[in-house]
Formats: C-alpha cells, structure tokens, sequence
C-alpha cells in the first residue's frame, strides 16, 4: 500500500467497501511466465481486478502443474488456479488433486449457445476448462537461409540441406511425433505406430540423426532466444513465443506449420485451494468469449471458444491481423497432429526413460 | 568443594559428605545432571529445529523409497488374495472377482487413477487398462468375473501385469530400489538388467562422481595458489584479493551462470573473439556450452571459494619461518614445498576437497541449464522424477543411493586421511 494519512486510508478503504458487493480478496494464479502470462496479465487479471476489485498475484512456472501435487500431498496449497497442459490437466484430476469444475455454470456464448456446446471438443474435461489451442511447431532464422527456405517438418531433420544447430524441447513429447512425421508418417498414424517398439525404435532412430546438432531446451521463453542469439538456425517452440518475437520485437523468425503438435491450455483449480471460490468467478470470467478472444491480441494462440474465433481481431500493434496466425487457422492445418492425452498418460514414464537414456548416453 | 574439603579434615572417617550431610558423591552427580540439563537446554532449539526440518522429512522420504500402499491400500481384497497365493500363471476367478469388487470401490472413491499410475511405474499402459476398465466397470454385474473382465480388455490376461500387481500388493517394494539400479522384473518375476535402451541410472551415477572428483581437483589446483597468495600477501592487497574471491560468492548463483553462457556459447564472447582474431574460422567455433565442458567450467568457477577459504584458513597458521628454515638447511624450492609446507595443509585441502566433492554431487540447477545432454548429472534426474514424472519413489530411491554413496566416500575419506585432520576455518 502507497503511504497515506490514516484518515485517508480508512476514508478509502470505506469507500472501497461500499463500492463492492463482497470483500475484496486475492487469489494466487500460476502460469508459463513470458510474453504468455503477460497476455493473461492484459486480457483477464487487469480487467477481472478492475471490475471486481479482487487482487491477483501472478506467479510463473517452467510447468504450473509441477508444484500442485506437492502441494495438494503436503495439504499446504497456495495456488488457487494454474494453467497446465492438456495431459497433466487429466491425469491430476484422476488421481484426485483437482477440484471438478461443472461446465454448466461457465457462461454461455453472447448468441446464448451454452458453454457446453461453444468450446471446441475435449476442452472441457471433469477438472478443467482450456483457454487456448496452442502448437508446437518449428521455426527458422530466415537470414540464416539465404537460398532455399525449409517447408516441411523433414526439413527440421536434413542437416544436410538446412546446416545448423537445432533447438528441441528435452522431454519426448512431442519430439518422437515430430520425429515419426518428419520420416514420412501421416499424422493420422503417429500414435497407433508410437505403442509399438518399432515405431519408437523408428523415432529414435530419426533423432539419432541430428542429436549430434541439438540445443536442448526446458522452458518456453529459450527457443527464441536461441534463435536470436544464432544458436540455433531452426528449433521447435511454442507457436505464440515466436509469433512474438517475430512480429513484436521484428526478428527475422518464420513458422513452418507443416507437422505441427496441437494442444490445450486449460484453467484447474488445486483441491483445497484457499480461495476455491473466487477461483471459480475468475475462471468463469476469463474464459467467456470476449476474454478469450481479447488474449489474441497479445499472443498467437486460438481461442477454446468457437464464439470467440469471430472477434479476434488484430495484434496490439494495431496492424497485423491475428487471423493467420492462430495454429488452427485452416490454412495451417494441412498436416497436423492433436495431442493424444491418452497414449502419454500411458507411456509418459517409459517413453521418458528411453528418452532420457537416450539423452544421456552419447 | 571448600565445604568437603573442611569434612575430609574433619576426618571422621565415613564417606565424604558435604558440609550438609549429603554424600559427595550424589552432591557431584547433582550438579554435573544440572550442568547437563543447562546444555541441554541450550541446544534444544537448535536440536529441535534440526530433527523437523531436516531429520524427519529426509527420513519420510527415504522411506517413500522402500514404502507405496497405493495399491495395497485401495485395492484390499484383491491384495490379499495376491499376498496369499502364488503367482505364476493368469489367476482364475477368485481373483478376477477381488479386481472387480475392488475396481468398482476405487471407482466409486476415485482412486483407481492412482492405483493404475502405481502399476504403470512397472508396467506401460496399466494407467489406461485401470481407467477404461473401471469406467465401464458397473456393467459388471455378477460372476464369471474373469470372462467378463477378458472381454472389456484383453490385457488383464497378461501375465507380466499379474507378477507387477502381486509385487505391490505389498507395500514394501524394491521396485524403485531395482529401477535405480537399471535392474527391473521381468514377465516372470526375475530380475534382471533392464534392456540397454532404458539403462541411465548407472552411467549418471558414474558421471556424477567422475565429474564431482575432477571439478574437486581443478578447484584444488586453481585455489591453492590463490588461498597461499592470500595467506601471505600483506594486509592491504589481501583483503582486496579477499573481496574478489567472495564478490562471486555473493552474486546470484543464477546470474553467475547465465554469464557462462553469455560467454561461453557458440555465438559467445569467447568464440567470437577467437574468430575475430583469426584463430578460429567460422564453422570451427569451441563447443564450450551445452555439454560436459559447461558443466565442468561453470561448476569450477562456483565451487572455487568452497575450496580457497579453508585453505586459506589453514595456510595462515602455517608459520612462515618453516619454509624459510627448510631453505637455509639447504632444501630446494620444490623439497621445501612438498616436504615442509604441503604437508601442514592438509587438512585444508582435505577440507576443501570434501567440502566441493560433496556439494558438487547433489549439485543440479547448473549443470540443468548449461549442461546440455552430456553435462547432466544424477540429481537432474532427482529433480525430474520429483516435478515431471512425479514417481517420487524412484526419486527417493535414487536420493537414498546418493546420500549412501556420500557417506561410504566420507567413511573411505576417515579410514585413509582422518576426518581430525580436517580444518573448515
């Protein structure tokens, strides 16, 4: 609080009250830090505060969901509500470390669609309500390519063609998909040829053929910094963080879409959470349509909601129309594969293993 | 004691007593409880502060190591039939029967995520063979039960799946102990060496020491000329020398190793002024990052003032007349180093290498951020199993072989120098 005269402060802090139907309160909300949270900052914690009064503390994570079963174990929760990935949004509902959210009490699209029909399939799950539909996909420097530019996920892999150091996340997904498509599998196909040894072996196998080249990244924000700090000459990365970089901060950075990884963002609520409650009106909030489609604005991630798609409009710039740059746009979609929540609840610790053995040895 | 001293002069020949009757003996055993007791006392906070901080909760997780009741504990009936009978083949419909009565429990409880997740540690795909099966579970309405349940899924006739249950039907298990070791069970129940693809732990282990060990002896040979320089430099250069060997010592571990980076990468500091000068051409550019030279570099750097400020404190008690003696005696430079001055710094350099060794080998946030794939170490692995994978058993068990390595080093350590030959400052 700003130093001010007791008065003043009791006369304000009554005013305060009387302006608000309930007393003001603040819950704690976790996310991927970056320009990501900075979108979330602009488009649905300064106006829930603005309109309800109630304060938000904005905590970043490399991954929001890693703290909450330590947290929720320990029965000591101070995060109220966290954006986590699609696979981790399932698996801690299962397993009991999320309150369930009922998608009845979300609000309905302005045309009255209920919520229930307005978000896109699977993005509302027992526990969790998405926000957005996000890639990972693969990105370039262009001025590291004078001739021919890469188009395709192959090309990501072809050291030969394309020379330089790759950025890959550390982690197998969604290397072993990129992997498997890069050698020639149609999207479609990917996760039925994933539960065998022979498709992994096959994945690993078109790995092994640029490990020699690889920067291996953790967190969201590195990828664009290693491309601009010449690195890498192409590396994988969450599709907003380039977008950013490329059309915010005008670096020379291109998206290939070809073979890109679709997944979710969605809003959970910890079990136990100490303001469960003002969890629940902000989630409400954030994710109705106008909000949903103001994010855009700030960062090039799709809307959960098919009523929001209509109202994005263009970036804070004030120039660049948002439209084709969001993941889902069709002309974005020729190859691309969803996230299958279901084959890494499964295989997530193997495929880890192997994947970090893999790593590991040289 | 003035007081027993007037009774033994009395001398009346009895048992010393103090002045009021009291045997002396008691009278001495009184107060030494008492001083006990004020000791006591005064530790106790500290004592206390330990033991919940610290004791309890490394002890619970070691226990996590050793001890899971996810299964035993949400699956009851099915448990103890497993406890009780052997098995070697796909069980009939007794237990088949237990599974079902308890799958409809774990679902009604919301546990047979857990449960699935236990068994998936062991066994890949048991996470969605307990969830699908236990959504459809209600159909299930009376025996045949094994029939019924082949028929939602084929899976549960796998005998790998049945020896993994039987195992954690108990809720001590070795399974995370044998992960840890690369070892694991195979369809039968034998252990046997995990396949070679899936193999980690051991090299990372290997790595850790091997790594740990040679950053301990470039922080001894780098330190020890600085700690003797700072030893023996007059006051006013000393402190200065002082203040710049603990200035990164102040400064943000995180900082610190960013700066690595910043200078040290491909596109770095280093490497463009090499090509700058023509010493490197362009495609030829060190690989200094990302990698074990990262590890080994960033991790010298940090550990150094681990290994200069006990040395130093041992140096400035070495009397500088020794050298000086040893020299006029007719000694050599080198005989006069490596007889006289090494040799009463031992200690030091005990201290120090223990000292950088030990802090080296759990060390995790600097070889995570510059180590690449070849520059990680065990606790990496710790620190995944923790926050990603959240098998908290593995990451116990790994912890535990960690710690016990540590200490049968120090124990080494004490057999062959002597833990009171060691001086921290």
């Amino acid at each position: 609080m700003t130093p001010m005269k007791p008065i003043a402060a009791a006369l304000a802090a009554g005013l305060l009250l009387a302006a608000q139907p309930a007393h003001a309160g603040e819950i704690t909300v976790v996310s991927w830090g970056g320009a990501y949270t900075k979108s979330q900052v602009e488009a649905y914690h300064k106006p829930w505060m603005a309109k309800t009064g109630h304060k938000i503390k904005s905590v970043d994570a490399p991954n929001p969901a890693s703290p909450i079963k330590a947290q929720v174990k320990a029965g000591n929760v101070s995060i109220d509500v966290a954006d986590v990935e699609y696979s981790d949004a399932v698996r801690y509902c299962d397993e009991g470390l999320l309150e369930t959210i009922d998608p009845a009490v979300l609000p309905p699209a302005p045309d009255g669609t209920p919520a229930t029909e307005d978000f896109i399939d699977g993005a509302l799950t027992d526990c969790a309500v998405a926000n957005i539909v996000w890639s990972t996909v693969f990105a370039y420097d262009a001025a590291k390519f004078k001739g021919a530019k890469p188009q395709t996920i192959a090309d990501l892999f072809d050291v030969e063609k394309f020379p330089g150091k790759r950025g890959l996340r550390k982690g197998a997904k969604p290397n072993l998909e990129m992997a498997l498509m890069a050698d020639g599998v149609p999207a479609g196909d990917v996760y039925k040829l994933l539960t065998t040894d022979a498709g992994v072996t096959r994945a690993f196998k078109k790995l092994d053929s640029i490990k020699k080249h690889v920067v291996w990244w953790e967190a969201g924000a590195q990828p664009p910094q290693l491309l601009a700090d010449g690195e890498v000459s192409m590396t994988t990365a969450y599709n907003g963080r380039i977008f950013n970089a490329a059309i915010g901060e005008d670096k020379p950075f291109e998206i290939v879409w070809d073979g890109q990884v679709l997944d979710f963002d969605l809003f959970v609520i910890p079990k136990g959470a100490p303001n469960k409650d003002l969890a629940l009106e902000f989630i409400k909030f954030a994710t109705d349509t106008q909000r949903l489609a103001d994010q855009a604005k700030y960062i090039a991630y799709g809307p959960a909601r098919k009523s929001s798609g209509k109202l994005v409009g263009l970036y804070q710039d004030g120039k660049t129309q948002m439209a084709p740059h969001m993941p889902t746009a069709a002309a974005n979609m020729g190859n691309a594969l969803v996230n299958n929540f279901e084959f890494w609840a499964d295989r997530d610790s193997e495929l880890n293993e192997r994947f970090n053995a893999w790593i590991a040895s040289n | 004691m003035t007081t027993a001293a007037e009774t033994v002069a009395a001398g009346d020949g009895g048992p010393l007593t103090t002045g009021d009757g009291t045997p002396l003996k008691t009278a001495l055993a009184r107060a030494t409880r008492r001083a006990r007791i004020k000791a006591l006392l005064l530790v106790a906070p500290l004592l206390l502060f330990v033991i919940v901080t610290f004791a309890v909760p490394i002890g619970q997780m070691l226990y996590l190591s050793v001890y899971n009741p996810v299964f035993s504990d949400n699956m009851p009936r099915l448990s103890s039939w497993l406890r009780s009978h052997e098995v070697s083949d796909v069980p009939g419909e007794a237990a088949f029967e237990a599974l079902a009565l308890d799958l409809k429990d774990a679902r009604k409880n919301r546990t047979h995520a857990q449960v699935g997740t236990r068994i998936n540690y062991e066994r890949s795909g048991a996470t969605s063979l307990f969830k699908s099966t236990a959504r459809k579970i209600k159909k299930i309405k009376g025996p045949p039960y094994k029939e019924q349940l082949l028929a939602l899924n084929s899976e549960w006739g796998d005998l790998h799946l049945w020896t993994v249950m039987a195992r954690a039907a108990s809720p001590h298990t070795s399974a995370f102990y044998a992960q840890a070791l690369d070892l694991t069970y195979d369809a039968t129940g034998n252990i046997t060496r995990a396949p070679e693809n899936r193999r980690i732990y051991g090299l990372l282990f290997q790595r850790t020491l091997f790594l740990s060990a040679l950053i301990a002896a470039l922080c001894l040979i780098l330190g020890y000329p600085v700690a003797h320089l700072l030893a023996n430099l007059p006051l006013k250069y000393s402190n200065l020398l002082m203040v710049m060997v603990l200035l990164p010592f102040w400064t943000s571990l995180l900082v610190r190793t960013t700066s690595w980076i910043t200078l040290l990468q491909s596109q770095g500091v280093l490497n463009d002024l090499l090509v700058s000068v023509g010493i490197l051409g362009d495609d030829g550019r060190l690989e200094l990052m990302y990698n074990q030279w990262g590890t080994v570099i960033a991790m010298t750097h940090i550990m150094l003032p681990f290994m200069i400020l006990p040395l130093y404190s041992v140096m400035k008690t070495v009397p500088k007349d020794f050298v000086r003696a040893a020299r006029s005696l007719g000694a050599g430079p080198v005989t006069a180093f490596l007889r006289v001055y090494l040799p009463q710094t031992v200690p030091g350099i005990g201290a120090g290498v223990l000292l950088v060794f030990i802090i080296s080998v759990g060390y995790y946030i600097t070889p995570a951020l510059v180590g690449g794939s070849s520059g990680q170490l065990i606790s990496n692995q710790i620190a995944f199993h923790m926050l990603q994978s959240l098998n908290w058993g593995l990451a116990a068990a790994l912890g535990a072989l960690l710690l016990g390595g540590v200490i049968l080093l120090y124990w080494l350590y004490d057999r062959l120098v002597g833990v009171d030959n060691m001086k921290l400052g």
